[in-house]
């Protein structure tokens, strides 16, 4: 089981890639701040995964929790400021 | 191998497929609105089922209880987000993808509308100079 984590990371981080091009290359700016917030999710993930790897998991979840929270608040605040500021978006 | 590696390495490979899903769904699907369906559910479902599997095969543990509330707040924090931002693109009118005929000129292809503030006062200057 434990050569198996490598994999799944990678695999994780091989799909980051299709979400990269959507904000490199999204048409609207909502396109772009939904796929960094999907780039966020799947980088809980490898940092979860990676932990399992290197056998160091109890120190990794603390930054993972950190980390999922700020990418949820991050989203939130620009959805927010879009709301606002509505004829202004293009 | 023991019974809790095999339905843990199970849940994990569900959770890889189901984010490969959500991954092929963000370059393919045509619209913006499309795009909020393909990460507020694949991206959930694939995220709770691979820390699922993990939190088994770490078994009953401080840890595996920590990895339950990233799962739950995962949960909520995921589609909520996709909510905001996808109520946020509507109100600033960004036009559903259709496959029907474009019937206004505005309508020719998905994307912003033009903003009503400029319509107003161009509309308003106008009237100013006649």
């Amino acid at each position: 089981m434990n050569g198996l984590f490598p994999v799944v990371a990678v695999i994780l981080a091989l799909l980051m890639l299709p979400a990269l091009y959507r904000v490199v290359k999204g048409p609207t700016l909502f396109d772009r701040i939904i796929a960094a917030g999907m780039m966020g999710t799947n980088g809980v993930l490898v940092m979860v995964v990676l932990g399992f790897y290197y056998e160091r998991i109890d120190m990794i979840l603390d930054l993972a929790i950190a980390y999922a929270l700020l990418n949820f608040i991050g989203t939130v605040a620009i959805g927010k400021y879009l709301e606002k500021h509505r004829g202004e978006v293009k | 191998m023991t019974v809790q590696i095999i339905i843990a390495a199970i849940f994990i490979v569900g959770g890889l497929f189901f984010l490969f899903v959500s991954s092929l769904g963000i370059i393919r699907m045509p619209d913006f609105y499309t795009r909020c369906h393909a990460i507020g559910k694949s991206e959930t479902l694939g995220s709770m089922l691979l820390l699922f599997g993990l939190a088994v095969f770490n078994g009953l543990d401080t840890n595996s209880l920590k990895l339950l509330s990233i799962l739950v707040f995962i949960a909520l924090a995921n589609s909520t987000a996709t909510h905001i931002i996808a109520r946020a693109a509507h109100r600033a009118g960004l036009r559903p993808w259709s496959l029907r005929k474009p019937q206004k000129v505005q309508d020719v292809r998905p994307g912003f509308v033009i903003a009503k503030k400029e319509t107003v006062s161009a509309k308003f200057t106008q009237d100013n100079k006649i």
